[in-house]
């Protein structure tokens, strides 16, 4: 089974200018591979880095040591050293990545939020639309909703843009950042049958669920990040 | 004749011709190109010919037979006092016969009578510069025409077919001289333009207030900017002149009453005159004929 | 992906007598990236600004541009004739103040139309066809087409700066704050409009802006400069989420919440 991404000794801390230049040290040595057809997800308790370790992978934080090798269009490439030019590259054709929260856009429609992505690799815009309004009537959202800019939308209508913004393409590597969070349990079902297309279809999927059924539903291996916590590596 | 040695020759200095001289020289290598000089101070206010008059000053010689017109006509104050100054200060023949004058002086037309090789037409511009009403910078018009930029120049053209449906301007209407520069023929009727193109006459530009002479030497092109679309065309006019009945001229309207009575005339007088004396009337024309001077010799 | 850059900036400083407008600054821009330059007033980052788009020369470094025959040539040692064809044909500049931008006597129609016959289109219903079709994109409606900008609000002015510049098909635009001095409701249809068009017609952008939110928005790369510097720079969402300088992270933490 290809592994698509490893991750070897990565550290973070943050370095808080502001108060004194205090160092938060985040994670440290985190060492991990992810597999393709599967689903693997970070355990441990809120703080323990989970989302630090998953916004490193997706270029979104720096990474302070240690490299992420990621299988890119035929080549390896360390993400942890990566330009902003290769970085854009690899979100647009291998990492994809559902994040917590919906950062909305003015003015555009839940539609187009979702197919950009799409656009954005070439995709005929009228085709990307089709696949968007499967993937949302898939996710339960009111049609009535779909022309509308989802700013004024609740949480989990948010939630639903932003999954079937994340699950649209066909990125090898998918990334999802507690998407069930906000979701009842009909939509949660949902998210599981989504995840398994994925798997079958060949996708490594690295997750963090906070939801006990949906992990029990769709993880074929848990991390403990607590493995990670920085003391650890001098202990 | 006393009186005449108090001048100089044509009024100018000697200095100050040649210096004129070399801008025209200067404006004659480089047809349609703006070539600053220094403008004196003439006998007359400004926007009466100053421009003109000092280039006439400069090429004028004593065997020269000076013709001067201010719109067409050779009896209007301003061409009335431009010849009489010339005959006071350089003693030369003066003439309203556009095919015996050696240099005509001009405001607003070129005569009818087509021009011939060794003549020369001497403009009186008031505003030398085409950009200037939608470049206010000199800087930046100056640096348009040395890169040849002259979209602008179409800007006002589109302006004018938007809100007129046609090319409004009817008179100073740019010209590209030479596939260079962009000019502004002074404000001649675009009627005149055509006149213009690969003319045997010379053609000479003063603008004294605005200190600039350009120049179209003789067989230059001088073409009128338009659209491929919207092409350059002149004024026609659905009637011939009332007293000659010339066709395919420029004409004037003269009010006649204050009841609305109206005629239109050749603005060109000479032109006129010679074609009643040719026997031509149109259909206002007086039953006398007009005995007019027509050379008058040198004193 | 395209191979090579379109703008190699390298060194770039600006000094004016022994005050610094901008220092040391370089960097590549590729097709269809758009670049915000960040940092308050006084930072250089309009000194920048004027330095790439040739408006300014710079005291040392060099820019070069990737030429539509793709050939990189230096900016700084073409002619000025080359470099104002260059800036009516294949870059834009958008200024803060639309008034910089546009002629304010002539009509909007005309306003756009200027690139098109400066580089010699001379047929007048294809010109204004070409009008039409731009002031339909940056939503202004047609029958504005023959009213001067004066009569205009501020954010359809800076729509039709926009237009203006883009109707040459330019491969490179510069952009001064362009959603300054704007309402919010207005700016956001700016931005979005922006973000559009950039995205359509995929264009190379460096847009200075004081304004996180805008280089969020429309940017995938950014430079934070302070004092003439660029003190941090990288993807416009790992500098705004994970800001490392401590002026980025002042910066970032002096955004108002909403």
């Amino acid at each position: 089974m290809p592994t698509p991404l490893v991750v070897s000794d990565v550290a973070k801390s943050f370095t808080m200018h502001l108060r004194d230049g205090i160092k938060l040290p985040v994670i440290a040595g985190v060492s991990f591979s992810i597999k393709a057809g599967e689903c693997t997800v970070l355990g441990g308790p809120s703080g323990a880095g989970k989302s630090s370790i998953l916004k490193m992978l997706y270029g979104n934080y720096a990474v302070d040591e240690g490299q992420i090798i990621v299988s890119h269009e035929g080549g390896l490439i360390d993400l942890a050293n990566a330009s902003p030019r290769t970085v854009l590259a690899v979100r647009r054709q291998t990492i994809g990545y559902v994040s917590q929260f919906l950062r909305t856009v003015p003015r555009v429609s839940a539609l187009d939020v979702v197919a950009e992505p799409l656009v954005e690799r070439g995709e005929d815009r009228e085709a990307a639309r089709g696949k968007a309004r499967a993937l949302l009537s898939q996710l339960n959202l009111p049609e009535k909703l779909w022309a509308l800019p989802p700013a004024t939308f609740s949480g989990g209508e948010q939630q639903r843009v932003n999954i079937a913004r994340g699950f649209i393409t066909e990125h090898p590597i998918l990334l999802l950042d507690e998407p069930t969070a906000s979701l009842d349990a009909t939509n949660r079902d949902v998210v599981i049958e989504l995840i398994a297309a994925k798997k079958a279809a060949g996708v490594a999927l690295l997750g963090i669920f906070h939801d006990h059924d949906v992990r029990e539903a769709v993880a074929d291996r848990i991390i403990d990040v607590t493995a990670f916590a920085p003391g650890k590596l001098a202990a | 004749m006393t009186d005449i040695a108090t001048y100089n020759f044509a009024y100018l200095d000697e200095q100050t011709k040649r210096m004129i001289r070399r801008a025209i020289l200067k404006g004659i290598a480089i047809p349609g190109y703006q070539v600053p000089f220094a403008s004196r101070e003439m006998p007359m206010p400004y926007g009466w010919g100053t421009g003109g008059v000092q280039v006439t000053a400069s090429i004028i010689g004593p065997d020269d037979v000076l013709k001067v017109i201010d719109q067409g006509a050779d009896d209007t104050t301003n061409a009335v006092s431009i010849r009489a100054f010339f005959k006071k200060v350089a003693n030369v023949a003066v003439t309203t016969d556009t095919a015996s004058a050696t240099i005509i002086q001009t405001r607003h037309r070129i005569p009818e009578h087509p021009l011939t090789a060794g003549q020369v037409l001497v403009y009186q511009v008031p505003i030398p510069e085409p950009l200037r009403f939608l470049e206010p910078r000199e800087t930046e018009t100056r640096k348009m025409h040395a890169l040849e930029e002259y979209g602008l120049m179409h800007v006002k053209l589109y302006e004018d077919i938007a809100k007129h449906g046609r090319i409004a301007t009817t008179y100073a209407y740019p010209v590209k001289v030479e596939g260079r520069y962009v000019m502004d023929p002074s404000p001649t009727p675009k009627f005149d333009n055509p006149k213009m193109h690969r003319s045997p006459a010379l053609q000479l530009f003063g603008a004294g207030r605005e200190k600039r002479i350009y120049a179209v030497p003789p067989f230059t092109d001088v073409v009128s900017l338009d659209f491929e679309d919207h092409p350059f065309e002149v004024q026609t006019f659905d009637q011939p002149c009332a007293l000659c009945a010339a066709e395919n001229v420029y004409l004037d309207e003269v009010i006649l009453d204050d009841h609305g009575g109206h005629m239109f005339v050749c603005s060109d007088t000479d032109h006129c005159e010679k074609r009643r004396e040719e026997g031509h009337r149109g259909h206002l024309a007086p039953e006398i004929h007009l005995a007019s001077e027509k050379m008058e010799p040198a004193q | 992906m395209t191979d090579e850059p379109l703008l190699r900036v390298s060194a770039l400083s600006k000094f004016y007598g022994s005050r610094v407008g901008c220092d040391n600054v370089s960097f590549d821009l590729w097709p269809g990236e758009v670049l915000a330059v960040v940092g308050e007033s006084g930072s250089g980052k309009t000194t920048l600004l004027n330095c790439l788009s040739t408006r300014l020369l710079p005291s040392s470094g060099t820019a070069s541009y990737r030429m539509r025959d793709g050939q990189f040539r230096e900016l700084y040692r073409m002619s000025e004739a080359e470099r104002r064809f260059l800036m009516r044909t294949d870059w834009g500049f958008v200024h803060q103040n639309p008034a910089d931008g546009l002629r304010m006597t002539v009509s909007a129609g005309a306003n756009v139309g200027e690139r098109l016959m400066a580089v010699g289109d001379r047929h007048y219903g294809k010109i204004r066809a070409t009008a039409v079709d731009w002031l339909s994109r940056v939503e202004i409606e047609q029958d504005r087409i023959d009213d001067e900008p004066r009569a205009f609000s501020g954010g359809m002015r800076q729509r039709l700066q926009i237009a203006r510049n883009l109707v040459t098909g330019p491969r490179l635009v510069f952009m001064d704050e362009p959603t300054g001095g704007l309402d919010v409701s207005v700016q956001a249809r700016l931005l979005d409009l922006l973000r559009g068009l950039v995205t359509d017609l995929g264009l190379a952008a460096i847009v200075v802006t004081h304004d996180l939110a805008v280089a969020r928005l429309l940017s995938q790369r950014m430079m934070v400069m302070k004092d003439g510097r660029v003190v941090e720079s990288g993807l416009t969402d790992r500098v705004l989420d994970d800001p490392r300088a401590p002026y980025t992270q002042l910066l970032v933490s002096s955004i108002l919440q909403v």
